[in-house]
């Protein structure tokens, strides 16, 4: 069946929209088209891909407006008689075509605490206890959940807010039965976690379907509210020198 | 578009990782841990490259699971599953190491699915005679390259240039000195001067159509090293993994793991016949359930009942799933039904196996917790690759080593699902020791402009206006031949004609043209990995030819049995000054002690 996309390219601020028609196959997604179109029309077309499983998290990209991985998304979920829109992640500055600069991902996870072992030859952990811990450790880093995100797409926050990704991920570091550091006083100021405001935009999109505001964000913004902001705990600390 | 040689970038490192799957990430952590100062190339982003796909596990006797495992019968079940022409070396390092590399990745912050009391639990796998593999639902790989990845970052002196692609490794005096690298985002050329360089680049499979392996995978480090005047080995031993998706086409190949049947999954034709019972070769007999009752005892756990067949090694499940395919007794579209659904209930399936369930739903309309799944051979792993020493991942070439997928040896004929996640970490952490060692007590050599500027104008010289070849097209034509004359059954003739047509081929290949500029341009990143793809690729199919025997995941119709004399060889493929030479080198022999306890009929 022939299919119309129109494409997002260029570089950087200088974009136009680039309409293809290709043929489309049984059960091909979003990423098939794309490398129909490179393949047979458009050779340098620029998109960044890896495993086409669902695994790596590379092809994000917005697919009619949604924030979506091009791996797992059908051709056959939309309406063939209209044409599909694809365009880069808005959140973050465009390289070229789909491709777009999410380095600053990287940057935010580098200043993150990493996970601090404690001092025992027999580490031992509960199933139970380790079940939201790997909920979070599921994500597969594909920003999305970042590129929808009000606080970076739209207000472009970046410097104040590490985003629902880097908040999940410090909630999994919090959360670990074993790990000895403390998060808290970063959770709070270098990640801005008061900037949430659990739209729950970033739980829509996770192709992991992992609950990033009600399992992640919410109980640190609690344990957070519980440290800083309990006026009975701040009494408490006054009148006994406890940190809590 | 040709490159100025004044614009190229320099920099200068004790040891280049080339690659950043689990094996490159651990490489540089070792290497950094000695000292040294390192530059980590990896051809994506940070934690996407195929380390993240690996899914049922990775193996090491722990004994967490069952109290009998110890690293002697991993190194057997290696051996046996290698079909005896492992590098046994490195069989014994791998199997005696694992356990700390899994315990010390616990340290680093992984969280494996647990046991009752707490500890590391494992699973059982094809040709693993006890449940060995440490493993997290179906996603072990994502959780280890997350692991290695934030440890990595976090390490002292080591850079990381991310979507960073080394097109060429420069040598003076038969020694490696450096790389030639370019940036996929800009196409700005960086020389990467390196005392000691380790080859981490994983595998091959994008040579093939149908393949469970992501794009990155087209034999860069093969290609590398051998162009730089490395040994390859055992080119000819190519893993096809018997449960890749079958339909829909444009997920075919995608991968099923093998945690399907681990967890109870049973193998089914089209008349409903559990028909691996009749595929069972005589050297795992004494370890395998004779009949149905056994096997579904063995999944309850009734002690003393054997493993079921559905659990032999991949190239014996891969061929029975072909053989019922080609007699007719296949699923409607030409692979053999996995049936999950019925051995376990839906809650159990979906905690075990999410990302399957996750995968056949959103991709293929199926529900795996109600029906069974279509699957069928697909592409998976290279067990041949760069040769290497066991003890230091030291390849043939001075101040070159390799780890990983890229390295041979360890798995000898064919792979046991598990080895190749504890393989990355057990011989990543090897090399990248003996890399910063070789490194730390070597003097620089630099080596020479005319070299920098010949090898930027190879990179740059499809952009030239004399290029006619559309080099997507010249992929699928590689795909094709790959799969027609050097895929999962093989002959003779059929391979001296692919020889032939790969030739032709490489020869337009040398013509592929990259459109448009070097920002962020597919066409041209293609256009050099094609050049590495064909040589990978004829090193296969000449060392198939070569080995007139079947054995592991190597299956010649025209000579379908064990060859005794051929299984005393490795064959290497080396660079002469005529192009391609083939030689043949003898395995290195085991100890009578450690031969006696692979060869006894059940442990």
């Amino acid at each position: 069946m022939k299919r119309k996309i129109i494409i997002q390219r260029g570089e950087k601020e200088d974009y136009f929209m680039h309409e293809f028609e290709m043929e489309s196959g049984p059960g091909m997604v979003v990423l098939d088209a794309i490398h129909e179109i490179q393949a047979n029309d458009a050779p340098d077309l620029a998109v960044r891909w890896n495993c086409k499983a669902g695994k790596c998290g590379s092809c994000s990209a917005e697919v009619n407006g949604v924030p979506s991985l091009m791996c797992m998304t059908r051709m056959s979920d939309y309406d063939p008689s209209e044409p599909l829109v694809i365009k880069p992640m808005k959140a973050f500055p465009v390289v070229k075509d789909l491709v777009t600069d999410v380095s600053w991902n990287y940057e935010v996870n580098k200043k993150i605490l990493p996970y601090q072992h404690p001092d025992t030859d027999d580490p031992r952990m509960l199933q139970e206890d380790v079940d939201r811990v790997q909920e979070f450790r599921k994500c597969i880093e594909c920003f999305l959940c970042q590129d929808v995100c009000h606080v970076l797409r739209d207000s472009d926050m970046k410097s104040e807010y590490a985003g629902p990704r880097f908040l999940m991920r410090n909630a999994m570091l919090e959360m670990h039965p074993l790990d000895q550091g403390d998060r808290l006083e970063t959770i709070k100021n270098d990640n801005g976690i008061g900037l949430c405001n659990i739209t729950k935009c970033c739980t829509e999109v996770c192709p992991e379907n992992i609950a990033i505001t009600d399992n992640a964000i919410i109980p640190m913004k609690e344990r957070v509210a519980d440290e800083y902001y309990d006026p009975l705990k701040w009494i408490w600390r006054k009148l006994t020198g406890k940190t809590n | 578009m040709g490159a100025i040689v004044e614009d190229i970038q320099e920099k200068k490192y004790d040891v280049l990782v080339i690659g950043a799957g689990a094996a490159g990430m651990r490489a540089a952590i070792a290497a950094s841990d000695e000292g040294a100062s390192v530059c980590l190339v990896s051809k994506s982003l940070l934690g996407k490259a195929h380390t993240v796909m690996a899914e049922g596990g990775a193996a090491a006797a722990l004994g967490n699971a069952d109290e009998r495992d110890n690293w002697k019968v991993h190194f057997r079940d290696t051996i046996k599953g290698g079909k005896h022409l492992n590098n046994w070396k490195m069989a014994k390092i791998h199997a005696e190491q694992a356990p700390e590399r899994i315990l010390e990745l616990e340290r680093w912050g992984a969280v494996f699915d647990r046991t009752k009391d707490g500890k590391i639990n494992q699973r059982n796998f094809g040709g693993h005679r006890y449940p060995r593999l440490a493993h997290v639902g179906d996603r072990t790989g994502l959780e280890i390259i997350r692991t290695v990845q934030d440890k990595v970052i976090h390490q002292d002196n080591i850079d990381i240039f991310m979507e960073c692609t080394v097109a060429t490794i420069i040598t003076e005096d038969n020694q490696a000195v450096g790389a030639l690298a370019y940036y996929r985002n800009n196409g700005e050329i960086v020389a990467i001067h390196a005392k000691a360089i380790v080859v981490a680049t994983g595998g091959i499979g994008k040579a093939y159509r149908v393949t469970s392996n992501s794009w990155e995978y087209t034999g860069d480090g093969h290609s590398l090293a051998y162009l730089a005047g490395a040994d390859l080995q055992d080119m000819e031993f190519i893993q096809f993994h018997p449960t890749g998706m079958v339909w829909p086409p444009s997920v075919k190949g995608t991968l099923v793991t093998e945690g399907v049947r681990g967890e109870g999954g049973v193998l089914l034709n089209n008349k409903g016949e559990r028909f691996m019972f009749n595929y069972i070769p005589e050297a795992f007999a004494a370890e395998t359930a004779k009949d149905e009752k056994e096997a579904n005892d063995w999944l309850k756990g009734v002690e003393g009942a054997m493993r079921p067949p559905e659990l032999l090694t991949r190239d014996v499940v891969a061929k029975a799933i072909m053989k019922e395919v080609k007699e007719g007794r296949g699923s409607p579209h030409g692979g053999a039904f996995l049936d999950i659904a019925n051995r376990q209930d839906a809650d159990y399936i979906k905690k075990k196996l999410p990302s399957m369930y996750h995968q056949f739903k959103e991709l293929g309309d199926l529900d795996i917790t109600e029906e069974p799944m279509e699957v069928g051979p697909t592409t998976h792993y290279m067990m041949g690759g760069i040769t290497v020493d066991a003890e230091t991942g030291a390849t043939s070439l001075k101040g070159m080593y390799a780890a990983g997928e890229a390295a041979a040896g360890l798995h000898g004929a064919n792979r046991l699902g598990g080895n190749s996640l504890s393989d990355l970490l057990v011989f990543g952490n090897i090399s990248g020791r003996a890399a910063a060692n070789f490194a730390l007590n070597t003097d620089e050599i630099s080596f020479s402009k005319s070299k920098l500027k010949k090898a930027a104008n190879e990179i740059t010289d499809c952009f030239s206006d004399t290029k006619t070849e559309n080099p997507y097209h010249l992929h699928r034509e590689l795909q094709d031949i790959m799969e027609m004359h050097a895929g999962i059954v093989r002959e003779e003739e059929s391979l001296n004609e692919g020889i032939k047509k790969l030739k032709d081929l490489s020869k337009r290949v040398e013509n592929a043209k990259a459109t448009g500029d070097r920002s962020y341009n597919p066409s041209w990143h293609l256009c050099l990995d094609m050049k590495n793809m064909i040589i990978t690729s004829l090193a296969v199919a000449e060392a198939a030819k070569e080995r007139r025997e079947s054995r592991g995941g190597h299956t010649r119709l025209d000579y379908p049995e064990y060859d005794k004399e051929l299984g005393t060889l490795n064959i290497i493929i080396r660079k002469g000054p005529d192009g391609l030479n083939i030689v043949k080198s003898d395995k290195k022999i085991m100890p009578d002690e450690l031969q006696d306890f692979v060869m006894k009929e059940a442990v």
